[in-house]
């Protein structure tokens, strides 16, 4: 019988190795399940996992585009796996996206039609302050009573949702858009657009922003005293306690920088990839940026490496869909698997596996 | 009132309730044995996309309901795996069941959004239904609501009067000193899971086939982690998970009889409202040191690894 034996630290060779393993598993049980919808399995591993990059055909469209969904899913998963290392779950970051692109977008549309080049910083800075007062709500609630933030968090997405709403078809609704619910195109506002910076590359603020947070997160975790606190924190909360770590200004701490971190994902897509303020311009980021944390195994190199393999599964699933008709939700379906073979594998990151004769104690 | 019927109010509260009430009935026995199951969402969404599609297929609502609860503990049996025999921490495998369940269920479900489901027979006869006032609030609904009453009843005379649920409150509460007393930790974590499961996709089912009679991609709608907060509002207490599921229902029942009065106040802002009023509901049992502390399984969320 197997029997499972604790490794007295984790494994590093498998820390590396599980998300490799990990993926791989999931290619063979997405091949499994498209193979379930009739298509075949190869070709659709294929299409989704190399086309995007390496087939000519796709790949002058494809390949900017991987930066433009990575940038927001790095940003958001690298202020999440500080919580996450801390033991402070924040899993509320896609209300916190919507509410800094809502609060940017009222103030840039606020000064409509200035053309002032301090606009965009403004933005900028209204976007990161809604996404860190968003999560100030489960932060305080958190500290002061006690409340479960996992819960508070995410139940404020659907506040968040209903808030979108509400602007789109009211407050922000183009007064020149023939009553059709969403903004002003902002993306085409001089003032308020946040371009392509390079072309033909997908690099736009939001991406340049998620690198800078990527090296910002290394150097806190590994050169801080405040990062080598949220490790502890996480690893033994009654040590951290000893050594005059404040949870509550931990919590505080992880969740308003992952906050203000989603608040700035939501402004920056706002204002390029997606445009304008309208009901549905959310695509669930915030919910896939957990999964890339944890493939990321919360290290702010992984997280980069994810982030870019988590933004070629969604482009390589439109492909899919546009090639072979894979209906939409697979890719979905597709990801979440993703983060259950890892969870599965990581077993041997912590544990040895022994082989236990019978009779033998 | 803004001629909003008081009977009728009542009727589509206890509808509204019970997907939850039935999630949350499950997720209680779950956590009692100190698992956190946080993919009851996903679980709730299979269930519904499952009962829905057997329903329509079959044409047999009670295939649907089975169909919705073997989904959900299929699902339940995941993380079940997952947390008791591979040691995955409970929180990250719970999102993960909820972001897969989302996935699959849009997935299983393409092409079945206006497809009428088949008419789900009350149990009482007519006459019953049709008395005054408490015609229509008793006898009035279907089978599955009965049933998730009758649910909480056996619950609550499991977990506090008899000897399955004294072992079920010792795993939840110290599961070493279990383990050393001989119960099997895993097997009985696992089977509460499986319950868990089946209850949200019982729940789900009921949703898509009694209450909505449509699928819609992800019209849980958060149904999941309300039933998750009812847990927690209910201190651990099967009674005060259906207290809780009803008031859910009733603010729920009442801002959707508002907004189709037509009030003055924005649809958004009523249509938030039972996020809203769930939130501070939390806040209030939270900040009651006491109770909170006490009534909380007090291995609640931590790997079980025997080594003995």
């Amino acid at each position: 019988m197997l029997r499972l034996e604790k490794r007295p630290s984790p494994s590093r060779g498998w820390t590396i190795a599980t998300p490799v393993l990990a993926v791989v598993l999931t290619m063979i049980a997405g091949g499994l399940m498209f193979a379930a919808l009739g298509k075949n399995p190869v070709e659709a591993i294929r299409i989704i996992f190399w086309d995007p990059l390496f087939n000519m055909q796709f790949a002058s469209y494809a390949r900017p585009q991987i930066l433009v969904k990575a940038g927001p899913l790095i940003l958001i998963a690298i202020g999440l796996s500080l919580g996450f290392r801390a033991g402070v779950w924040n899993i509320g970051a896609e209300g916190q996206y919507i509410m800094g692109a809502l609060a940017g977008a009222a103030f840039g549309l606020a000064f409509y039609p200035s053309e002032s080049p301090l606009i965009f910083p403004g933005m900028i800075i209204a976007g990161a302050l809604a996404g860190w007062a968003w999560a100030m709500i489960p932060a305080i609630l958190k500290t002061r009573f006690r409340t479960n933030e996992i819960l508070v968090s995410l139940l404020l997405v659907y506040v968040a949702e209903k808030l979108l709403a509400s602007a789109a078809t009211g407050l922000l609704r183009n007064p020149e858009g023939r009553g059709f619910p969403g903004s002003r195109q902002l993306n085409r506002i001089e003032s308020m657009n946040n371009p392509e910076l390079i072309a033909n590359t997908g690099m736009h603020w939001g991406v340049v922003v998620a690198f800078i947070a990527v090296i910002m997160a290394y150097v806190l975790l590994n050169k801080h005293l405040l990062g080598y606190q949220i490790k502890l924190a996480g690893q033994a909360p009654r040590a951290a306690r000893f050594a005059g770590v404040k949870p509550n200004r931990l919590i505080m701490l992880c969740l308003g920088t992952s906050g203000a971190l989603a608040g700035l994902a939501g402004l920056f897509e706002v204002t390029g990839p997606a445009g304008q303020i309208s009901i549905d311009f959310n695509v669930g980021y915030g919910f896939t940026a957990i999964i890339v944390a944890f493939l990321g195994r919360l290290h702010p190199v992984g997280i980069l490496l994810a982030g870019l393999l988590m933004a070629l599964t969604y482009i390589g699933g439109e492909l899919a869909q546009l090639m072979l008709q894979i209906p939409a939700p697979a890719i979905q379906a597709f990801q979440g698997m993703l983060l259950f073979f890892l969870l599965a594998v990581d077993v041997l990151t912590n544990y040895r596996i022994r082989i236990k004769t019978e009779g033998v104690a | 009132m803004f001629g909003i019927d008081p009977i009728t109010l009542i009727v589509a509260l206890i509808t509204v309730s019970t997907p939850v009430l039935l999630a949350a009935i499950g997720e209680l026995v779950v956590e009692k044995t100190g698992v956190l199951n946080l993919g009851v969402e996903g679980m709730m969404i299979t269930g519904a996309v499952m009962g829905f599609v057997v329903a329509v297929d079959t044409g047999s609502p009670t295939l649907g309901f089975l169909a919705g609860m073997a989904s959900g503990a299929a699902l339940a049996l995941i993380f079940g795996l997952l947390t008791q025999l591979l040691l995955s921490n409970q929180v990250a495998t719970g999102l993960a069941l909820t972001l897969f369940g989302l996935g699959l269920s849009a997935l299983l479900g393409v092409g079945y959004p206006g497809q009428t489901p088949p008419v789900v027979n009350d149990p009482f006869p007519d006459a019953l239904a049709g008395l005054p006032v408490i015609g229509p609030i008793l006898f009035g609904h279907s089978l599955v609501i009965y049933l998730s009453v009758l649910l909480v009843a056996a619950v609550w005379y499991v977990l506090g009067q008899t000897r399955a649920g004294l072992i079920i409150r010792a795993v939840g509460e110290n599961h070493d000193a279990a383990h050393a007393l001989g119960y099997k930790v895993i097997r009985i974590r696992l089977m509460a899971i499986l319950f868990g499961g089946a209850c949200a996709g019982l729940g789900g089912a009921f949703l898509s086939v009694v209450r909505v009679q449509n699928w819609v991609e992800g019209m849980t709608a958060g149904a999941g982690w309300i039933a998750l907060a009812l847990v927690v509002f209910a201190s651990w207490k099967p009674w005060r998970a259906l207290l809780g599921a009803y008031l859910f229902g009733g603010v729920t029942a009442l801002q959707l009889r508002l907004q189709a009065a037509g009030v003055e106040v924005p649809v958004e802002i009523l249509a938030m409202s039972p996020y809203v009023v769930t939130i501070i509901v939390l806040v209030i049992m939270s900040s009651d040191r006491s109770r909170a502390a006490l009534n909380a399984p007090a291995a609640l969320g931590r790997v079980f690894h025997a080594t003995g």
